[in-house]
């Protein structure tokens, strides 16, 4: 089986339902890194139950290690539940904050691309300009492209957050 | 009625009392002198002092692996928490239900560098199937009950729990638990109908299955359905090193074990089964070899408690999620309302059964006897005619380790105690002391070699000093054997510090602590000495001289595939 590894990897994201306990982050990622797995992103937040956490993550891996990782997940004496968003619809989103260089001359053009990006400037300074934008990876990552040539100085991304779109 | 207040030490021995814990393995110190102070008060609790916390935990595991009971250890802060990781480790890889409590710094200090304060939640995260660190004396005896239901229920295994001091002071109102709720962790224990019968259609059809029976299978108890099931689908059967004790040695059916060091039997059944069903395994690399070659011709049904086991090492055809015997019983109840034929069945598998016991025959496990050299599968083969096979066999790891495991025969669960996925030196001998507390009519021996009993040799005192009569061999060869064996097949003969050139005088150490020392030196010599030593009402030491470079056969390389054996 190890043969096959590599060949068919995959990104994928997990939603985990988590006990808000101390130490739960740590077992998961604990896991991640002692079974070699990457996390690409990870992001928590309490859910309606404030005893419980909603735990958002980005990993990469073949069919194998995927499902490795769902079952070890599942072992985990604190993660109530797993959520493999592969089979069914979902949304997902990314929220980043960018500060970037506001030269006088390149004003403008930032606040078009803004626009059309349907982000929004959340912080103005005298050399620069704090925005914010949320969609999926890849309106973030032509965001990002666009905005380069002006100058990023500072980039702050919550990773994807996701949501199944029926009840599961 | 209104509950009373209580202090966390007194919480702490309310549960372990509901829990029915007999006995604790520990060793005290400040962080957990409140609980070691409320003992004096629980005659019914017996405590073992050992002479080192890694010792504790080897002895709560011997006692959990004999008795089939959770083992418990007690052990201070710090230094006391860090010496148990190895002993918990080993308890991890083998799936051996115990629960460690650690003392801890008061709360205000935890955090802060405090004297004696190590992070032990933070250091055994990966090698406990959970850990607490209890922070609240009102979550006490809740946290308490927990441990010992995920210790001993799913796939057992270690739990620790971290108790500071200032939590054993705290008061709090008690009140029995009753139930326990825990959101996410139920396991489970009743497999799927339809893998079932997916099963069932296989095992049918197959001409050539072969049953590799493990852990699991001893965990469980299952091994009377194991019988059951093997005769009625006329199937041979395997274990791995954990799995010995759960099929009769002397049936037929029969292979001995699979693996590194198993028989040619069972690695050629391995290499031609068209069907391999692997019940309470998880396909680690000694028994695999190259796992890519491994078992080449046949599908795979996997039974075992824990869904991580299953597709991890290879792919399998049923995947069966479920309790060992639960599975058993109802594959064995299915079987016989489907109504299978017996002669049928006698009939397809007729040529395989054939295969395995020309190949039983013609290469069994076997070695050269020298003109007056002691050879340490001799010894084994002796100590089982002497203990009727009924004894009680703890091992230490090397060649001792896998000598006993091929000429000592296993006919329960629990008969054999050794250290399988750590493969943790010093394991042994605290490891037999647990196992006798546990089971006191049974004779108990250790199988060891001169290298690792010096890892835990402190606890003479232990066994002296509770009177533990456990009997441990030395197969002395003056080497780290099963090293300078590797050494010796793979490294050119290149013995890098394997010699150990100089050893304590095993005979006299013994009777410094207050034990027996014996020792052979001549063939004839085995069994005299090896019958004195059982009968002697004390902890003997019997140092048995053992040729220097004496072999464990069948070796498979490693990472080779297991049908490509080195034999005698
Ligand atoms: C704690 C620990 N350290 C090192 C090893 C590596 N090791 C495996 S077998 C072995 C030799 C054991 O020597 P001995 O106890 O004399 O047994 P023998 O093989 O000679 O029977 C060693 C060093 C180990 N398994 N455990
Ligand atoms: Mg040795």
């Amino acid at each position: 089986m190890a043969k096959e590894r590599n060949e068919k990897e995959q990104k994928h994201i997990f939603s985990l339902l988590v006990e808000n306990q101390p130490g739960v982050l740590a077992r998961i990622a604990g896991l991640f890194s002692a079974r070699g797995y990457n996390i690409e992103s990870l992001c928590v937040a309490p859910t309606v139950d404030p005893e419980i956490s909603r735990v958002s993550l980005v990993t990469t891996g073949d069919e194998f290690i995927l499902e490795q990782i769902k079952k070890q997940l599942n072992k985990l004496i604190n993660v109530v539940k797993v959520y493999d968003y592969t089979q069914i619809p979902y949304v997902q989103r990314d929220l980043a904050l960018v500060k970037v260089r506001a030269k006088p001359e390149h004003r403008a053009e930032i606040l078009r691309i803004v626009d059309i990006f349907r982000s929004r400037v959340v912080d103005v300074s005298p050399d620069y300009y704090t925005v914010e934008i949320t969609g999926d990876e890849d309106k973030i990552e032509a965001f990002l492209k666009l905005l380069r040539p002006m100058g990023i100085k500072e980039i702050a991304r919550t990773g994807p957050v996701a949501l199944a779109r029926e009840l599961v | 009625m209104f509950p009373i207040k209580l202090t966390g030490a007194q919480i702490f021995f309310k549960v372990l009392e509901e829990e029915k814990v007999e006995v604790i393995f520990g060793y005290p110190g400040g962080a957990v002198l409140d609980i070691y102070d409320e003992l004096c008060r629980h005659e019914n609790i017996r405590h073992v002092l050992v002479r080192h916390e890694q010792s504790a935990v080897h002895a709560a595991d011997g006692y959990a692996r004999a008795s089939g009971k959770v083992g418990v250890c007690l052990v201070t802060s710090g230094p006391g928490a860090t010496n148990t990781v190895t002993g918990i480790a080993t308890a991890y890889m083998d799936s051996i239900p115990i629960v460690v409590f650690t003392g801890q710094v008061p709360t205000r200090l935890v955090g802060s560098d405090a004297f004696q304060e190590v992070d032990i939640v933070g250091i055994t995260r990966s090698c406990t199937k959970h850990n607490y660190l209890v922070t609240d004396v009102n979550d006490l005896a809740r946290i308490v009950k927990e441990a010992f239901y995920i210790a001993r229920t799913g796939r057992p295994g270690p739990v620790l729990v971290d108790i500071p001091k200032d939590v054993q002071q705290a008061t709090a109102r008690y009140e029995p638990i009753k139930e326990i709720k825990l959101k996410s962790y139920k396991p489970v224990y009743k497999p799927n109908v339809k893998q079932l019968q997916r099963a069932i259609s296989l095992i049918k059809k197959s001409k050539r299955p072969l049953i590799l029976s493990g852990g699991g299978v001893v965990h469980a108890r299952a091994h009377e359905e194991l019988r059951e099931f093997a005769e009625k689908i006329k199937s041979p059967v395997t274990s791995t090193l954990m799995g010995l004790g759960s099929f009769p040695p002397d049936s037929p059916l029969w292979l001995g074990m699979v693996g590194m060091h198993g028989t040619y039997a069972a690695n050629m059944a391995t290499g031609e089964c068209d069907l391999l069903i692997g019940i309470g395994v998880r396909f680690d690399d000694r028994v695999t070899g190259k796992v890519d070659t491994f078992a080449p011709n046949a599908k795979i049904i996997h039974i075992d408690i824990d869904p991580t086991s299953i597709q991890k090492n290879v792919p399998v055809t049923v995947p069966v999620v479920g309790d060992c015997k639960i599975t058993l019983s109802m594959l064995n109840k299915m079987l016989n309302e489907d109504g299978i034929d017996e002669k049928e069945l006698e009939q397809i598998r007729k040529d395989w059964l054939f295969q395995i016991e020309e190949w039983k025959k013609s290469k069994p496990l076997k070695y050269e006897q020298k003109e007056g050299e002691i050879k340490p599968q001799y010894v084994i083969e002796t100590l089982y005619e002497l203990t009727k096979g009924d004894a009680i066999i703890a091992t230490e790891v090397g060649q001792n380790q896998m000598w006993a495991a091929q000429f000592y025969k296993f006919h329960r669960p629990g008969q054999l105690l050794t250290s399988g996925g750590l493969g943790c030196m010093g394991y042994g001998f605290p490891a037999a002391i647990g196992a006798k507390v546990a089971c006191p009519e049974k004779t108990v021996v250790d199988i060891a070699g001169d290298g690792s009993i010096q890892m835990n040799i402190q606890e003479l005192a232990t066994a002296i000093q509770n009177n533990i009569h456990v009997k441990v061999i030395i197969l002395n060869n003056s080497y780290l054997g099963m090293v300078r064996q590797w050494q010796e097949l793979f490294y050119e003969r290149r013995y890098a510090c394997t010699y150990l050139s100089y050893a304590p005088d095993f005979v006299k150490l013994a009777d410094a602590y207050g034990a027996v020392g014996l020792r052979v030196e001549k063939p004839e010599e085995v069994r005299p000495v090896l019958e004195k030593a059982l009968s002697i009402p004390n902890v003997v030491f019997v140092d048995v001289r053992i040729p220097p470079e004496e072999n464990v056969y069948p070796m498979v390389p490693a990472g080779s595939p297991i049908t490509e054996m080195i034999l005698v």
